[in-house]
């Protein structure tokens, strides 16, 4: 009885785990060491939950929550499908290495300021983003998203964390009020706010100026949140100054949720594959990719703190995952999702990376570093794994993500995107070799410091990532083919028979 | 009736977005709290103005006929209850700035841009 009622809401678990577990963390803060293990039993049961999510629909079984009795369209539901799934599965990755990784960086007084409830309630707003079906459910997710990011880039209450997290407010604040004027247009045009229920009610519908108005000013505030060109700023101006940790969470999924809402609502809701309500949309998200790769590479060049090296080239790979969607076909769809998934971890795990050579050099400055490949070869060669993933070599995932996602371009006769994509791949790999030589092989500057040995916490996290990148590398095949059937799934099924 | 509300919700957004454009971080603040009032009233107005009828099934009918459209209202509702935890959260956030930096003037506080900046001879220390 009690197991069928927790299979039977199976997409619930991935949401509701890690509140309960925030809640739990937050009674039980005065013994800090029974935080953590709360958090990371969380953590844990979370990553379950979404493994056993995903492997059920992975089997083309969408499962669904409806909230107060009310069925869809007129209440609020969780909808898994392939898609929110296995993004729900690969943000427990993200959130098992990063809960690792805390051991040996979040301290006693960061633990006080309220890390484990704050990361716990992120991880559930990403979660509930990724698995909701009512697209004002997904604003709010947004919401909650932004509120415990601002707790948590603010938890040192240094000065530069506060001024990072005031733009971060700021921009954001302004981006969700676009999102959510986009979605009270839709509303007042078709009186309903579930995905599926909207899905069905636009197929076919000619393109009104309210629909086109509101598709842009979803747009608008998607861009802001995601950190495209030209509406970034924020972005390079506020990862960097937070606790490794949380850039590192961050880097990882909020991004990556504005572009997964991209991805939804425009594909889904707005039929950007096939007859669209919204004309101009795939050509705007075109101009915007390809301006976001290349803004965001040349400004990592011209960097030297490892952490904003890095804040640009999370911008830089949501732009790739962007030129997917741009593509409006299929195949462009379903390489935007394989993108998506390796770029969560990877920015994660440079991150986390990035968080270790500071820890054993004493400084992010690429300046002051050097050294490491003599004192720490395991660390370097896992680093060095992690930033060849991100430039595209093989076998690793970001070779497969790169070369798909640009053979999708190529068939889709956008040649000028896939060669753009080519020549700021190459500067990719020329940033990170820059980054690599300058913090594992070139002597150290100065009189020689002794290196401090890196946390094993941080090893095994960093080791994590790079078996996963590696793993999704060499298993590409299934990968791709459930990453194929999410996108057919997305489409609506009209514009799906087209497309084929 | 629709047209007066959609030019007064045009009117607080063209103020709260002049606002927020501004240099003073509370007028920022206050930009952006302005801003949430518009998006609300133009959500109001999503719900069309058909009746004044409370959104109630009477007794002998089984769905609703001839009110207020209820789902608009709770979507302010929501709405509501966010802006105002964000306005009241940035508004700490700028508390923080204004003991921290001694100013209120947005391009005063630069402290992010310091912590590693690349065109500093030495890598910035944040305390």
């Amino acid at each position: 009885m009690i197991a069928e009622t927790i299979a039977g809401s199976a997409a619930l678990w991935p949401v509701a785990i890690p509140l309960a577990a925030a809640a739990l963390t937050l009674l039980a803060r005065r013994w800090p060491a029974l935080q953590r293990g709360v958090m990371e039993a969380g953590v844990l049961l979370m990553l379950a939950a979404s493994v056993l999510l995903l492997a059920r629909a992975a089997g083309g079984e969408t499962l669904v929550v409806n909230f107060g009795g009310w069925g869809a369209p007129f209440g609020v539901t969780l909808v898994a499908d392939r898609l929110g799934a296995a993004l729900s599965a690969v943000t427990g990755v993200v959130a098992l290495a990063v809960a690792i990784y805390a051991r040996a960086d979040i301290r006693a007084r960061r633990r006080r300021a309220g890390f484990d409830p704050l990361f716990l309630a992120m991880l559930a707003a990403v979660n509930g983003a990724f698995l909701t079906g009512d697209i004002f459910n997904l604003y709010v997710w947004f919401e909650l998203m932004l509120v415990t990011a601002l707790g948590l880039v603010t938890l040192d209450r240094r000065r530069a964390q506060i001024d990072g997290a005031i733009r971060y407010a700021a921009m954001s604040m302004t981006g969700a009020s676009m999102i959510l004027i986009g979605i009270g247009l839709l509303y007042g045009e078709t009186g309903t706010l579930d995905m599926a229920h909207l899905s069905a009610l636009l197929a076919g519908r000619a393109p009104t100026v309210a629909l086109s108005a509101s598709a842009f000013l979803l747009l608008a505030g998607f861009v802001l949140k995601a950190g495209l060109f030209p509406l970034f700023f924020w972005l390079p101006a506020s990862y960097h100054t937070a606790p490794i940790s949380v850039a590192a969470v961050l880097a990882g999924l909020l991004t990556k949720v504005a572009v997964y809402a991209c991805l939804r609502v425009f594909v889904m809701v707005f039929g950007l594959v096939g007859a669209t309500v919204a004309p101009g949309l795939a050509s705007a998200l075109a101009v915007l990719a390809a301006a976001t790769m290349v803004v965001s590479v040349l400004a990592a060049l011209a960097q030297v703190d490892i952490r904003r090296v890095l804040a640009y080239h999370v911008m830089g790979q949501v732009g790739y995952v962007t030129m997917g969607l741009a593509l409006a076909s299929s195949l462009g769809i379903s390489t935007a999702m394989f993108y998506m998934m390796h770029t969560m971890l990877l920015q994660t795990g440079l991150f986390l990376g990035a968080g270790a050579i500071a820890r054993t050099t004493g400084s992010f400055d690429l300046r002051r570093a050097g050294g490491l490949m003599r004192e720490h070869p395991l660390f370097a060669g896992l680093f060095a794994a992690l930033a060849l993933s991100l430039a595209g070599i093989p076998p690793l995932s970001g070779f497969w993500a790169k070369y798909l996602v640009i053979d999708a371009a190529v068939r889709g006769g956008a040649a000028w995107l896939a060669v753009l994509a080519l020549v700021v791949g190459f500067l990719t790999l020329y940033s990170m070799s820059k980054l690599w030589t300058d913090a594992f092989w070139k002597p150290p500057p100065g009189r020689p410091r002794a290196l401090r040995r890196v946390p094993p916490a941080m090893m095994v996290a960093l080791a994590l990532v790079a078996a996963c990148t590696l793993g999704i590398g060499l298993a590409i095949e299934p990968i791709s083919v459930l990453t194929r059937e999410a996108a057919l799934q997305v489409i609506p099924t009209a514009a799906s028979e087209v497309a084929q | 009736m629709s047209v007066l509300y959609a030019l007064v919700a045009a009117v607080l957004f063209g103020c709260s977005l002049y606002m927020i454009l501004s240099r003073n971080l509370v007028r920022v603040l206050l930009g952006l709290s302005l801003l949430t009032t518009a998006v609300n009233l133009m959500l109001f107005e999503t719900g069309r103005f058909r009746s004044v009828q409370p959104p109630i099934i009477t007794e002998d009918a089984n769905r609703l006929g001839g009110s207020a459209e209820p789902l608009s209202q709770a979507l302010i509702l929501t709405a509501i209850v966010i802006g105002f935890a964000l306005t009241v959260l940035l508004a700490v956030l700028v508390v923080r700035a204004y003991r921290a930096h001694g100013t209120l003037a947005s391009h005063e506080i630069r402290s992010a841009d310091q912590l590693g900046d690349p065109f500093a001879a030495e890598a910035g220390d944040d305390r």
